[in-house]
């Protein structure tokens, strides 16, 4: 779903599309699913496309 | 307007004119002034003077028929019928006099020479005594005296003796419903009403409406529970619960029972139409299945055990709060109905926040319009359509996307199809060939038969040839949008990858056609588009909502009558659920949970402080519930083991759940994994508030005590108080204050208000008193409006060798969703069983007949169920209804979801279809595992 998430913003490009990204994820996933896909970062983020790695990434900075 | 003594709606005879020069004349000496083309009798009828007639009625344009209605013109010869003419300046009109009398009585007697004396009656009765006929000179011919009575139609009767053959049903058919279904047949003595070929009612293109039994004069056309209980004695008007159409009904009663539900003339949604389920579909409400005491029971193995409402509350909440106790406050959640009233969906949603402490609240509105919200917010400011019902009869050119309307939406299909005739242009986008695409008197100009998962291919193609042809509203834009954005995504829609010559390859509509629908949309008029979930229940749902909005706003058509984005809602109140704060994100309208000072007005109302973060929602809830995080559900009126995708998943999360509880008014699929059971209360015996698809919000009225014995509202208010949050409403008009004091939009909306008005569209405030009808007039809700960019991305359900076809699931006109309701009903006649949809083609292929039991069989799960051979569909798609728990189609659709709110992926699944012998496995197991589920134990012997 995050790489659904980071296809729709792509046409934005790069930046606006991890803005997106990040402001998408904070505003509807429920934090424990926040925790879930940034420990799947954390875990080596398999899968994950570059957006939505750069995405994550910020919400691990919480 | 509540509650009174049986309404006798006016009639003034003919329907009004619009507009028009004044015109004065005179009526038996009485002035008056009306527009120009007013007939005569309508402009008798405001001035008091009640021209006798038959076959003329103002919900019917004049047919002349009866010749009852003459009158003589001061200056003009003969006797014209007043029905016909029309006024002219200057006229003196009389309407009684020797001639006229001895013409009626003539009449009247070849009336009543074919009529039984018994029937004479009501309207015919009267009209024998006003024009003083004692005596037939002609005996009794009374060609139909001896024609059966047809009873085919489980609702309603039609007994030709009692017919006058004044062609009001006929006319009612063609005019108000548009099915064309009656005719009058013979000729003289011998002329007959006839339903299609002099077939049966049952048998026939009737759809059971119930126009021609409203519009019946006599007791020719009568409902067959009015014959059962007696004539009603008082109404209650009241609002559907089925579709989110919201037709108002006078809920016609006699004592404490109903008699009839007859569609309320006044009523702003439907005037004075229904369709055959809110119109005859109600009894529901007395079935035998129907459960009407509380149950609990330890575990789901155990049968249920009927307790008082006290020890199921009492149980119900030690449940949720052990479990709170032991995993937390997010452990738990809530799930409001779309079926159910605003105040109570506030409610459920206010419990889950203030009295559960958490944010896992959501609501069936995130299996079908969630991407509506989304993707409106994002393009207009508002999660709602555009609308009202009315403008339909402005619009030039209609596009209806992935909607069916008149199996789903009957009554403003009924509007549309009116709108059609009188010679707006139509284009469909359906990969089936739904009935709007020709029916009678009307032909879709295109109809785009997309494979199923590309709406975002097409509709870009729609808008690359309204920006490469130069076909934008550049002042529209310029002036009512963000002038940036729109830069932006000209050039994203004008790249050749959107073209209708490459998006023909991706989704098989001809490039010409693709072409011609985009002219035509955007140069033919008032563009109005009405969608389904045939858009929404996508992959890329929410982005295709945003390219709808865009190629609106590109073409200007927004922000006046007869234009709009107008999505069309599955339930009776979808709108009002999403209104109410039900979604996890957002409290009531539409302000997001992280919003401090939204979130600081809330603590101030409830005493509470409440979380600023999002919450679960429903597919997030049984993922966390198989993980162990989410273990204990209250669900309000809603089946989400039938209705929400992939079955085993959700099964699976239900079992694994410590409480589950079931508010409903049948023990359905979802029961079956429940601790514990709180018997719901019908639409009959509530009061409340619904909110239909154009923003309307109108009264629910209670016309019986609930059989369960207490509200919907009530039972969550007794279970937040047995949370220790106390909720102390004494009645649904206080909870709506509530709503009205936190809530902007519907700040001006209270009981004595709708009471005073009958319905309001919200936005209700200062600056909109009385509602808002068209939105977005002059400026957007956000401001400016937001071109966003749509990027058309190909779903992850893809066909291959073993899943070759594209499944897609929708519903019939006689039943309802999950068909909890309409199944225990006469409806069941017209459907008695999901059937799967298959092209001629595909079935050869396979050799498969029509009524062969067929295999369905998905990547997630397989089912059986008979096969109906149909060109409706194209080649390489399926179509089949989910409205039966035997079928249970949605064990075969997946668990793919719109990118930005999990709304399910049901109009796409790839499938294997092949002949079968019986249920699947998963079906046996079913079955058994519901026998089991359903056991209520005996009541020991005291």
């Amino acid at each position: 779903m995050a790489n659904q998430i980071g296809a729709f913003f792509r046409a934005q490009g790069e930046a606006a599309a991890v803005a997106g990204v990040e402001d998408h994820l904070r505003r509807f996933w429920d934090p424990r699913m926040r925790r879930e896909i940034v420990a799947h970062l954390n875990a080596g983020g398999e899968g994950l496309t570059p957006s939505v790695r750069a995405a994550v990434a910020r919400l691990a900075q919480d | 307007m509540s509650a009174m003594s049986l309404i006798q709606d006016a009639d003034l005879g003919t329907p009004p004119v619009a507009g028009g020069a004044s015109v004065t004349l005179t009526i038996d000496g009485r002035e008056v002034t009306v527009p120009e083309g007013t007939s005569v009798m309508r402009a008798a009828a405001l001035v008091g003077v009640d021209i006798p007639r038959l076959c003329a009625t103002d919900t019917l344009a004049a047919f002349g028929s009866c010749r009852l209605c003459l009158v003589e013109i001061a200056g003009r010869g003969g006797t014209p019928a007043s029905c016909t003419t029309p006024v002219a300046e200057g006229l003196a009109v009389s309407t009684t006099g020797e001639r006229l009398d001895r013409l009626r009585h003539g009449v009247m007697e070849l009336y009543l020479s074919d009529h039984p004396e018994h029937e004479i009656k009501g309207c015919v009765g009267e009209a024998a005594r006003r024009a003083g006929v004692e005596r037939v000179r002609y005996g009794t011919p009374a060609c139909h005296a001896g024609a059966q009575t047809d009873e085919s139609n489980p609702y309603f009767a039609f007994d030709p003796a009692a017919c006058i053959v004044c062609s009001r049903c006929v006319r009612a058919c063609d005019e108000v419903q548009g099915t064309f279904a009656l005719t009058i047949a013979g000729r003289g003595f011998g002329s007959r009403v006839s339903a299609s070929q002099e077939e049966p009612f049952l048998g026939s293109e009737c759809v059971s409406c119930g126009a021609c039994v409203q519009a019946c004069p006599t007791d020719a056309l009568i409902e067959k529970s009015v014959r059962a209980e007696g004539l009603p004695e008082r109404s209650v008007i009241t609002t559907c619960a089925y579709c989110g159409v919201g037709c108002a009904f006078e809920a016609q009663m006699r004592g404490d029972e109903v008699v009839r539900m007859t569609p309320w003339k006044d009523g702003k949604a439907n005037h004075g139409h229904s369709c055959v389920k809110g119109r005859f579909a109600w009894d529901y409400a007395g079935h035998k299945d129907r459960i009407l005491k509380p149950m609990i029971r330890e575990t789901i193995a155990d049968p249920w055990r009927e307790v008082s409402w006290d020890e199921a509350i009492a149980f119900a909440a030690e449940r949720l709060q052990a479990i709170q106790a032991e995993h937390g406050r997010g452990a738990v959640g809530a799930i409001t109905s779309s079926r159910c009233t605003n105040e109570e969906t506030y409610l459920v949603q206010k419990l889950a926040r203030a009295a559960l402490h958490t944010n896992n609240v959501d609501t069936c509105a995130r299996v079908c319009h969630s991407p509506t919200g989304y993707g409106l917010k994002a393009a207009f400011g508002t999660s709602a359509g555009t609308q009202d019902f009315d403008s339909v009869d402005h619009a030039d050119v209609i596009m209806v996307i992935g909607a069916n309307p008149t199996d789903a939406h009957p009554v403003f299909a009924s509007r549309m199809k009116r709108r059609l005739r009188a010679g707006a242009k139509l284009i469909v986008v359906d990969p089936r060939a739904i009935d709007l695409v020709r029916t009678p008197h009307i032909e879709a100009a295109h109809h785009l038969a997309l494979k199923p998962g590309t709406n975002v291919a097409l509709l870009n193609a729609l808008a690359h040839v309204v920006v490469a042809e130069g076909l934008v509203d550049e002042a529209f834009v310029r002036e009512r949008c963000d002038l940036p954005a729109f830069q932006a995504w000209a050039a994203f829609v004008a790249d050749g990858v959107n073209s209708p010559e490459t998006v023909e390859g991706v989704c098989g509509v001809p490039a010409s056609a693709l072409r011609a629908a985009a002219r035509l949309y955007a140069t033919g008029g008032n563009g109005a588009i009405y969608y389904g979930l045939g858009v929404t229940e996508h992959s890329q749902g929410t982005t295709t909502v945003m390219a709808i909005a865009n190629l609106a706003m590109a073409t200007g058509n927004l922000g006046r009558p007869g234009v709009g984005v107008n999505p069309l809602r599955g339930q009776n109140n979808v709108q009002g659920s999403c209104d109410m704060g039900s979604f996890p994100h957002e409290l009531s309208g539409y302000r997001h949970i992280s919003e401090e000072p939204v979130r600081r007005l809330f603590e101030s109302l409830w005493g509470v402080t409440l979380d600023p973060e999002p919450g679960l929602r429903i597919p997030n809830m049984i993922d966390a519930a198989l993980d162990g995080s989410f273990r204990g559900l209250y669900v309000q009126g809603e089946d989400i083991l039938q209705s929400d995708p992939n079955s085993s998943h959700m099964a699976a999360g239900l079992a694994a759940m410590d409480c589950v509880i079931v508010q409903d008014l049948f023990l359905n699929e979802t029961a079956s994994y429940a601790h514990v059971f709180l018997p719901g209360s019908t639409f009959l015996e509530k009061d409340g508030t619904f909110t239909n698809a154009e923003r309307r919000i109108q009264r629910v009225r209670k016309v019986m005590e609930p059989r369960n014995g207490l509200a919907d509202w009530e039972i969550t208010e007794r279970l937040s108080n047995a949370l220790a949050y106390p909720m102390n409403y004494g009645h649904p008009a206080q909870i709506m204050a509530e709503i009205a004091a936190a809530t902007p939009t519907f700040a001006g909306v209270s009981y004595q208000r709708l009471d005073a008005l009958g319905s309001i569209q919200w936005p209700c405030n200062e600056a909109a008193p009385e509602g808002t009808p068209v939105m977005h007039v002059g400026r957007f809700a956000r401001g400016a409006g937001e071109f966003i960019l749509t990027e058309y991305v190909p779903t992850d359900e893809r066909t291959g060798p073993r899943f070759p076809l594209l499944l897609t699931t929708g519903r019939v006109l006689s039943q309802y969703n999950v068909g909890a309701q309409t199944r225990r009903t006469g409806n069941i006649v017209w459907h008695p069983e999901d059937r799967l949809e298959i092209h001629p083609h595909d079935a050869e292929h396979r050799g498969i007949g029509d009524g062969d039991w067929v295999k369905l069989a998905s990547r997630e799960g397989e089912t059986s169920l008979r096969a109906l051979i149909t060109g409706r569909v194209s080649p390489g798609v399926v179509y089949t209804t989910f409205h039966h728990p035997g079928t249970q189609a949605n064990v075969v659709t997946t668990e793919l979801s719109d990118w930005a709110t999990n709304c399910p992926e049901y109009k796409v699944t790839a499938v294997q279809v092949t002949l079968s012998n019986g249920p699947t496995e998963w079906q046996a197991s079913a079955d058994a595992q519901n026998r089991r589920a359903r056991r209520i134990a005996p009541i020991p012997a005291e």
